[in-house]
C-alpha cells in the first residue's frame, strides 16, 4: 500500500514538473495523417504542399510566419529591418545573423555557408528547383562569416523577406547536398528522402507517398523540446477518411487539409474526441470574367487579347459584371460549400489586415432589385424567353471550373441566382490536372479560357501582396505567343493599374504600401472583371490531447510543432 | 509441351514490345501535367524547368527508346548487381525514375510489394478457402436453404461494390466498437506472438472486403461447373460400382470440376499484384494500386508506364500458366 502511494506520489510530482518543463521525448509518439502522401522530403524538389509540410518538421528557413501572418525569426535572434541596419537604407541587400551554437542533426554547425549553398542550389540552372521564384531578384547572397549571410538584391526590394523565409524556402546542408546540384539532384534520392536538418525531427524511414517515421533530434537547439519522442507521418486515404481517424476513432492526433462537406466535419466534430482548427490566408474562390471573346467561330483568335480589339461582346461591360455579382447570394455559397471554413469576401486580395479594402462590402448581401435596375439602365431587357439582350447580343455564359462536388454546388447555386435577372449560365467542369494542367496544346485548360466565365482558387504564400497583385499587369495576359503563359487570366489591361504596380515596387513605407494594394484591389473589382465569392480557410483537425497546435495558413501548419505536446 | 512452352515465351517477347509501345504512346498522348498539381503559387517559368529537369523537352521516340534502355538493359543490371554484389562497367547507369519522387520506381514498387501481397494476397487465398467448399456444397445440394443462402451471399458480393462494404465496416468495427483500426500502419514489423496478433487485426477488415467480392465469383464458377459434372454417366457408373459418395464427390467429381476453376484462379492471380486500387485507398494501405492511381493523377508517367508494363508482363505470363495447367489437370489436352 504505501509503495503505491509512495508511486502515485512520485508521478503526480513528475507531472507537475512535466507541465513546467516538459523533457524532450516525454510524450511518446504524435501520429499525423495527410491524406495526400508527401513524395519526397526536399521541397525544393517538389513545390506541393505536403511535401513542403512534411520537410517544415526537418529543415527550417531562417524566419517563419505565426498564425496571424506576423513573420517570426527562428534561426536568427532578431529580424533585420532598415531601423535596425539589417536591411540596406537602398533597400538593395538584407544581413541576417544566425543565432549562436545551432547544430544540424548530424552534429555539425549550422554556418553562412550552408545559407549560400541553399541559394547556389535552387538556382542552378538544370535543378528545376520549384521555389526559384523565392529567389527571383537576388543577385549573390554573401557568407560575411560564419553566422552573418548577407543577400543582394538587383533591384530595391522594399519586402526583402523572401529568399530563406518560410517553410517554402529552408536552408540545406552544404555537405549533404553539395554533390546534388543541377541535373543530378533528382538522382540523390538518399538526400533528398532523408535530410540533415535543424529542426526538431530527423527523419528515420521515408516510404515515398505512404509514411514517413521520424525521431526527435537529440541535437536540437532548445533541450526541453520537442515533447514527442517520435513521429509517424502517414499519408494515403481521402479527406474524410482522415478526419474520421481523429475525430471519431481516435488513431491520429492530427489531420491535414480537411476539405469534406461541413456537415460531415461538424457532425464528427460533434463526438467531443477533437477539434476543427481553421486558418484563413490569402485563397479567394473567385469567378473571372473573360474580357476577350472566347467565340469558336474566331479560331486561332479564340480568346487572344490583341491589345483590346478582340473583347468580350457584353463581359467588359461593367454593368454586366455588376448586376453578375450583386446577384449572387454569398452567404448562401459559403453555408453550402464550405461551412466555417470559409467566409464571404468582397476583395480579391482578402488579407493581411493592412491590405484588405473594405470599400466594396456592398457585395455582401444579395441584391436582386438593385441587379436588374443595373442591366435595366445599361439597356438590357428581358428577351422573349426571359434572357437579356441588346443588340442582338444575349447575356448567355459558359461558366467553366475544375471538377470537384463543392464546385459543381456552388456553380448550380450561381446558375439559378443569375437565372433570376434573366442572366443565362451553360455549366461544364473539366478534370483538375487537365484544367490547371497548363499543358498549351489543350484547348480545356484555365490560361486558355475557351469560356466566358470561370471559377477557381489562387492566393500567394508569405504575407506580402507586391508579387501577387503584379499577376494582373498587361503583360501578364496569356496569349499564344506566350505559350499561353501568363497569370492576368482574365486578360484585365489599364495603364493606370501597370502605374500602381511600378509604384509599390519602388515603396518601402507599410502604410503606404497597404494604400497601393488596396487602391489596386478596389480598380480590379470595380472593372468586374474578378468577382470574388468566398475566403477560403485552411481546415485541419486535432485530438483533445494533443496541445500547443497554432494552426497557420501563412506557413506550414507544422511550423511549431517542436512546442506540440500531449495534455495529461 | 516443351516445344509448345518455348514457342509461347518466344512469342510473348514481340507481343510484350508492342504493349509497351502502345501504353508508352497513350500515356504521353493523354492530357496531363506532372506540374499540374502543384500550388498556383509556383510561377509558369519555373514550371517550365521543372518540365524541362524531367526531360519532357524531349521528342516522343527519344523518351520511349530511353524508357526501353533503363528498363530492359538498367534495371536488370542494377538487379543482378544487387543481387550478386559484383560491379559491371562503372556502376553508374540511369534508372526509370519517378517524377513525383524522384527516385528509381523499381525501388517503389519494391517498397509497396509486401502489404500488397500480404493483403490482397492473403484475401485471395482466404477466398478460395471460402469458395471452392460453399461450390461444392450447393451444387450437391441443389437448391437447399444452403444453396440460397449461399447464392444470396454471392450476389451480394457481387453487386456491392467494395468502396461500400469498406466503409460498413469502418464504421461498424472501428468506429462504433473500436475493435479494429481502420488505418493500416505499413511501418509495422511483426517480430513476436503480439505484433503478429497486430498485423492480423490490420489485415482483418481490407482481407474480408476483398475477400467478399473474389469469393461471390469464384464460388458461383465451381457450383456451375460440379454441377455440370453431376450428371455425367461416369459420375453413375462411379456410383454403380458401389464406391462411397464421399469418394465420388470429392475425388471423381471434384477433380473434373476444378479444370475451369483452375484456370480463372490462375487468371485472377496478376490482378493480386494490380492491387486492390480502391480497397487500398479506404484502408490506407498504400500498395501498388495506391501507387498506380497516384501515378495517374500526378501524370508521373515513368511510373504509370513501368507498372503497367509489369502487369502486362504478369498476365501474358500467367496465362500461359493457365494454359499448360489445363493440358496437366486434362489429359486429353495436349498442345504437341
Amino acid at each position: 500500500m504505501r509503495v503505491k502511494h509512495l508511486l502515485s506520489g512520485a508521478c503526480a510530482a513528475a507531472m507537475l514538473a512535466g507541465a513546467a518543463y516538459a523533457e524532450r521525448g516525454a510524450d511518446g509518439q504524435l501520429n499525423i495523417i495527410y491524406w495526400q502522401a508527401p513524395s519526397t522530403m526536399n521541397p525544393y524538389l517538389s513545390g506541393g504542399t505536403k511535401e513542403v509540410e512534411a520537410a517544415s518538421m526537418v529543415v527550417e528557413p531562417l524566419a517563419s510566419y505565426d498564425e496571424n501572418g506576423n513573420i517570426v525569426p527562428r534561426l536568427v535572434d532578431e529580424l533585420p529591418t532598415v531601423d535596425n541596419g539589417g536591411v540596406s537604407a537602398d533597400l538593395k541587400s538584407i544581413i541576417w545573423v544566425l543565432k549562436e551554437g545551432i547544430l544540424w542533426s548530424d552534429g555539425s554547425p549550422l554556418t553562412a555557408a550552408d545559407a549560400v549553398f541553399t541559394w547556389e542550389y535552387c538556382t542552378h540552372p538544370e535543378g528545376g528547383c520549384a521555389q526559384s521564384s523565392y529567389f527571383d531578384g537576388v543577385t549573390s547572397v554573401e557568407a560575411v562569416d560564419d553566422r552573418t549571410i548577407k543577400i543582394n538584391f538587383a533591384d530595391p526590394k522594399p519586402y526583402p523577406y523572401t529568399a530563406l523565409v518560410g517553410a517554402e524556402s529552408p536552408i540545406i546542408q552544404k555537405a549533404q547536398f553539395q554533390d546534388c546540384m543541377g541535373a543530378k539532384a533528382p538522382e540523390c534520392t538518399d538526400q533528398n528522402f532523408g535530410p540533415i536538418g535543424t529542426g526538431p525531427f530527423v527523419v528515420t524511414e521515408f516510404k515515398a507517398n505512404d509514411v514517413i517515421s521520424l525521431e526527435a533530434n537529440s541535437n536540437y537547439r532548445d533541450a526541453n523540446k520537442p515533447a514527442f519522442g517520435s513521429v509517424l507521418f502517414k499519408g494515403g486515404g481521402d479527406a474524410a477518411a482522415a478526419a474520421r481517424s481523429v475525430l471519431e476513432t481516435s488513431e491520429f492526433d492530427y489531420a491535414w487539409n480537411l476539405q469534406i462537406e461541413p456537415e460531415v466535419l461538424t457532425q464528427m466534430e460533434a463526438q467531443g474526441k477533437g477539434k476543427v482548427v481553421v486558418s484563413f490566408q490569402t485563397s479567394v474562390e473567385r469567378l473571372h470574367l473573360n474580357q476577350t471573346n472566347p467565340d469558336p467561330s474566331l479560331g486561332d483568335m479564340r480568346a487572344v487579347y490583341a491589345e483590346g480589339e478582340n473583347a468580350h461582346p457584353f463581359l467588359t461591360d461593367p454593368a454586366v459584371g455588376k448586376a453578375m455579382s450583386m446577384a449572387i447570394d454569398r452567404d448562401i455559397l459559403v453555408e453550402a460549400g464550405y461551412g466555417k471554413t470559409g467566409q464571404v469576401t468582397c476583395n480579391v486580395l482578402p488579407a493581411p489586415e493592412i491590405y484588405a479594402s473594405t470599400a466594396n462590402d456592398a457585395c455582401k448581401t444579395q441584391d436582386i432589385e438593385g441587379a436588374k435596375a443595373v442591366l435595366d439602365a445599361a439597356g438590357w431587357v428581358p428577351g422573349s424567353d426571359g434572357v437579356r439582350e441588346k443588340d442582338g447580343v444575349r447575356l448567355s455564359v459558359l461558366y467553366q471550373t475544375s471538377t470537384n462536388s463543392v464546385r459543381q454546388g456552388t456553380q448550380a447555386l450561381v446558375k439559378q441566382m443569375w437565372a433570376e435577372i434573366g442572366i443565362e449560365a451553360e455549366l461544364r467542369n473539366i478534370d483538375a490536372s487537365v484544367f490547371f494542367g497548363g499543358d498549351p496544346s489543350s484547348p480545356d485548360t484555365f490560361q486558355k479560357f475557351y469560356a466566358d466565365v470561370e471559377m477557381y482558387t489562387n492566393n500567394f504564400s508569405g504575407a506580402d501582396p507586391e508579387a501577387y497583385m503584379a499577376n494582373w499587369r498587361c503583360s501578364e495576359i496569356p496569349t499564344p505567343d506566350t505559350q499561353w503563359q501568363g497569370s492576368n487570366i482574365q486578360r484585365f489591361c489599364n495603364p493606370a493599374y501597370d502605374a500602381l504596380v511600378d509604384e509599390m515596387s519602388q515603396t518601402a513605407d507599410l502604410n503606404e504600401r497597404g494604400r497601393l494594394a488596396k487602391e489596386m484591389n478596389d480598380m480590379l473589382m470595380e472593372s468586374y472583371s474578378i468577382i470574388p465569392l468566398v475566403h477560403r480557410g485552411g481546415t485541419s483537425a486535432h485530438a483533445n490531447s494533443l496541445g500547443g497546435v497554432k494552426m497557420t495558413d501563412w506557413d506550414s501548419e507544422l511550423w511549431n510543432i517542436a512546442d506540440w505536446h500531449r495534455i495529461k | 509441351m516443351l516445344n509448345y512452352t518455348i514457342r509461347r515465351l518466344m512469342f510473348a517477347i514481340p507481343t510484350l514490345f508492342v504493349i509497351s509501345f502502345i501504353i508508352f504512346a497513350i500515356l504521353d498522348l493523354s492530357p496531363g501535367d506532372p506540374t499540374g498539381n502543384l500550388p498556383l503559387t509556383i510561377p509558369p517559368d519555373v514550371r517550365e524547368k521543372i518540365r524541362e529537369s524531367l526531360g519532357l523537352g524531349q521528342p516522343f521516340p527519344i523518351r520511349y527508346l530511353k524508357w526501353c534502355q533503363q528498363f530492359f538493359v538498367n534495371e536488370p543490371l542494377n538487379l543482378i548487381e544487387n543481387w550478386t554484389g559484383w560491379t559491371i562497367g562503372d556502376g553508374e547507369r540511369l534508372r526509370v525514375t519517378s517524377w513525383s519522387t524522384r527516385s528509381p520506381v523499381v525501388d517503389l514498387i519494391a517498397e509497396r510489394m509486401p502489404q500488397t501481397l500480404w493483403v490482397v494476397g492473403m484475401s485471395y487465398v482466404v477466398a478460395i478457402l471460402i469458395a471452392i467448399p460453399i461450390g461444392v456444397i450447393s451444387a450437391y445440394r441443389q437448391y437447399s436453404l444452403f444453396d440460397q443462402i449461399g447464392t444470396f451471399v454471392s450476389m451480394v458480393g457481387f453487386s456491392v461494390p467494395t468502396f461500400f462494404t469498406g466503409l460498413i465496416l469502418i464504421v461498424v468495427f472501428s468506429v462504433n466498437l473500436g475493435w479494429l483500426p481502420s488505418v493500416y500502419d505499413t511501418t509495422h514489423k511483426v517480430t513476436d506472438w503480439s505484433s503478429f496478433w497486430v498485423q492480423v487485426r490490420q489485415m482483418a477488415m481490407p482481407t474480408m472486403v476483398l475477400a467478399l467480392a473474389t469469393t461471390a465469383q469464384l464460388s458461383r464458377f465451381m457450383r456451375a461447373s460440379m454441377l455440370d459434372n453431376l450428371n455425367q454417366d461416369y459420375v453413375r457408373t462411379a456410383r454403380a460400382k458401389g464406391l462411397r459418395e464421399r469418394s465420388v464427390v470429392l475425388i471423381h467429381v471434384l477433380r473434373n470440376s476444378m479444370i475451369p476453376v483452375v484456370t480463372v484462379i490462375a487468371l485472377g492471380v496478376p490482378a493480386i499484384f494490380g492491387g486492390a486500387i480502391i480497397t487500398e485507398q479506404i484502408f490506407k494501405v498504400n500498395g501498388l494500386g495506391a501507387l498506380l492511381i497516384i501515378g495517374i493523377q500526378g501524370a508521373d508517367i515513368p511510373l504509370v508506364q513501368t507498372l503497367t508494363f509489369l502487369f502486362a508482363v504478369l498476365i501474358v505470363f500467367f496465362n500461359l500458366i493457365a494454359d499448360l495447367l489445363y493440358g496437366i489437370l486434362d489429359p486429353r489436352i495436349r498442345y504437341d
